[in-house]
């Protein structure tokens, strides 16, 4: 595809064309309820910026990551650039800046933890999941396993999240009960 | 209360009261626990008068620096032109405290009601509670709280039929411990990336959005409705040691420790009775090897030093380390410090904003230093390395993210300079090569 020329086109349109991975069906985010949503969410900051982070997390949440064609839909709705936008993504651990499993394991191995166990909890996940490694998603698509920083519920060693969930006092041994869980 | 544990005869619930109790969270529930009386009492005084309340009351921060917060509310001015903001810090990602988590779990009105006196007090028309991304469901506690709330009549315009407009607004955090600092947490909630900002200006000159901001924790802000209702008085009187700290605290108890939770004791409480009485002790035949007592960011200790500390802002300076955030890492003798210590400064290199060199090269280079003598791999002389790069670190930041990796490295050098040298000596982890032969 080639390149339009600057001016011609929404930042949208345009990051689209750069983009050579993304379908060219790219459907924006911030129409109809979500529209009436992240206006709603305007309402309550006296800067339309303030309003990024909340509309990267409905990204995140209509689509499991926030692709650049969608940092450039919120560009657009927030009058910033996609280059902000990707910077701010960048700093925040939170957003998938890549497609990842159907569910997201996060296992906290941080010293409380650590002490505890929790480098046994994440080798029992890579395992029995199947992803084998961390950041990887195992072959069926299934689980995205992490390590993650302090999740706050350090006295209840060792606590882990999956999508929404956080479930505490998890062992290696329980591991298997718990992923099927999540099918 | 020790939650999840029954509560000790030896606690002093106030904050803690209804952790466990499903009925406190509503309002309904709330409000017959004699929730938002001291919001309407509040609401019948003049708003100076609050701050002076909770000034005699002698509460000290509780998000980790203990800066009086009656001082800190009296520096805005109220009724200058401009907008005025309050921050609640709820972003409790310091690694070995998850004390403001439960308060939003279990009694998210107090939070609220905390909130609004606050507000009032300061003259601030809104409030955002800045929640981290990963506590979904305190998030969810707390936004139904709010609704509930606003349903009531307790917040927005007119709050509870008073002449204030308070508006409580909830941010979810995406994931980063930097925004605890409060800076970084004002830039969070305007859509930038969480850098902290150069002081001066301090918040309340110029904050959120530009504009004159006070920023509390959690647990600091909850304790205002009970100070509001029972007295300054009263508050200041609840001390067992050091009169500058008063009032009871919430010291979350975790790592190797027999029965970890968050217990709430009036400050000044014996730390040796409280890690063995309360918390239960080391985990069967093991002993207490380290206690780190205030979250990550702390010198960590002997279980020798802490034995007479007393558990307040000063004891704890006194004991030479520093109470921080309550929130208590318990390392008992079958872990090796120098893989521990490795792993806190990970997290620190991890957390980095990355805007300030000594802190983005500093805690990097020292994760992999000491990563590398826990391999086997480490010579004589990186512990002078460590120590050299840990002095760059110290004391010329922006924020004190960079001090706070240093501290862990040079305490834990300090006090464990065998086991490091066992590594070095031995090139190989001596806790693995125990465990192997186990
Ligand atoms: C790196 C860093 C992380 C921090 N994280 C938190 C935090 O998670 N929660 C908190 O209340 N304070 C945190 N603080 C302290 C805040 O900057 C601020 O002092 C505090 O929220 C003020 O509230 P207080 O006066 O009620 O204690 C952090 C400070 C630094 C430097
Ligand atoms: S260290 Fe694991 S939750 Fe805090």
């Amino acid at each position: 595809m080639s390149v339009p020329p600057p001016g011609s086109l929404t930042q949208l349109e345009r990051a689209a064309a750069f983009d050579p991975a993304l379908p060219d069906a790219y459907e924006p985010l911030f129409v109809g309820e979500r529209r009436v949503a992240l206006d709603e969410v305007l309402t309550r900051y006296p800067t339309r910026m303030a309003a990024l982070l909340p509309a990267l997390w409905m990204v995140q949440e209509a689509r499991g990551w926030v692709s650049e064609a969608a940092m450039a839909e919120v560009a657009e709705v927030l009058h910033v650039t996609p280059a902000y936008v990707k910077g701010v993504v960048t700093f925040y651990t939170m957003y998938h800046q890549r497609p990842v499993g159907r569910h997201f394991v996060q296992v906290c191995t941080t010293s409380p933890c650590n002490v505890c166990g929790a480098e046994d909890v994440v080798r029992a996940f890579l395992t029995h999941t199947g992803s084998g490694e961390i950041g990887a998603t195992s072959p069926d698509g299934r689980f995205t396993v992490i390590e993650v920083e302090c999740l706050g519920a350090c006295g209840f060693a060792t606590p882990i999240m999956i999508d929404e969930d956080v479930i505490e006092g998890v062992t290696a041994a329980q591991v298997p009960e718990i992923i099927a869980r999540y099918p | 209360m020790g939650y999840p544990h029954p509560p000790h005869p030896r606690e002093t619930v106030l904050l803690s009261q209804y952790f466990g109790d499903p009925e406190a969270r509503s309002l309904a529930g709330w409000r017959q626990r004699g929730g938002y009386r001291a919001l309407e009492q509040a609401l019948a005084m003049e708003p100076t008068a609050v701050t002076t309340i909770v000034k005699d009351s002698g509460l000290r921060g509780r998000g980790g620096a203990g800066f009086p917060t009656g001082t800190k509310w009296s520096f805005m001015k109220p009724g200058d032109g401009k907008a005025h903001y309050l921050c609640c810090n709820a972003d409790e990602s310091e690694p070995g405290t998850f004390k403001d988590r439960e308060i939003m779990r279990w009694t998210p009105h107090a939070l609220v009601e905390g909130c609004a006196i606050a507000a009032y007090a300061i003259g601030a028309e809104t409030v955002y509670i800045y929640i981290r991304g990963e506590f979904t469901e305190p998030l969810q506690r707390m936004t139904e709280a709010v609704r509930e709330a606003y349903a009531a009549g307790l917040l927005g315009p007119g709050a509870m039929g008073g002449k204030a407009r308070i508006d409580v607004r909830i941010h979810k955090g995406a994931g980063a411990y930097i925004c605890g600092e409060e800076t970084a947490l004002m830039n969070s909630i305007e859509g930038r990336r969480g850098n902290p900002r150069i002081k001066p200006p301090f918040p309340a000159t110029a904050g959120l959005f530009g504009m004159p901001t006070t920023i509390n924790n959690v647990e600091t802000l909850a304790a205002v409705p009970h100070i509001i209702t029972q007295g300054a008085a009263w508050y200041k009187a609840m001390c067992l040691s050091s009169p500058k700290s008063p009032g009871t605290k919430l010291f979350s108890v975790c790592g190797n420790v027999r029965r970890p939770g968050n217990y709430e004791v009036v400050l000044g409480f014996p730390f040796e009775e409280f890690l063995y009485d309360l918390c239960g002790g080391p985990p069967a035949g093991r002993k207490f090897k380290a206690i780190i007592p205030g979250g990550a960011s702390v010198p960590i200790q002997t279980m020798d030093e802490v034995r007479a500390t007393k558990m307040d802002y000063e004891g704890f300076v006194a004991g030479g380390s520093m109470l921080g955030s309550g929130g208590v890492i318990c390392i008992d003798d079958a872990q090796c410090m120098v893989k521990q210590i490795g792993r806190l400064a990970r997290f620190f290199a991890h957390e980095s904003c990355a805007q300030c060199t000594q802190c983005r090269e500093g805690t990097s280079w020292t994760t992999k230093i000491v990563e590398r003598i826990e391999a086997g791999q480490g010579t004589p002389d990186d512990l002078d390395t460590l120590l050299e790069i840990a002095d760059n670190m110290t004391g010329k930041t922006i924020c004190v993210l960079s001090d706070s990796c240093a501290v862990p490295v040079v305490s834990g050098i300090q006090k464990f300079r065998d086991e490091f040298d066992a590594h070095i000596q031995g090139h190989r982890c001596p806790f693995r090569v125990a465990a192997a032969a186990a």
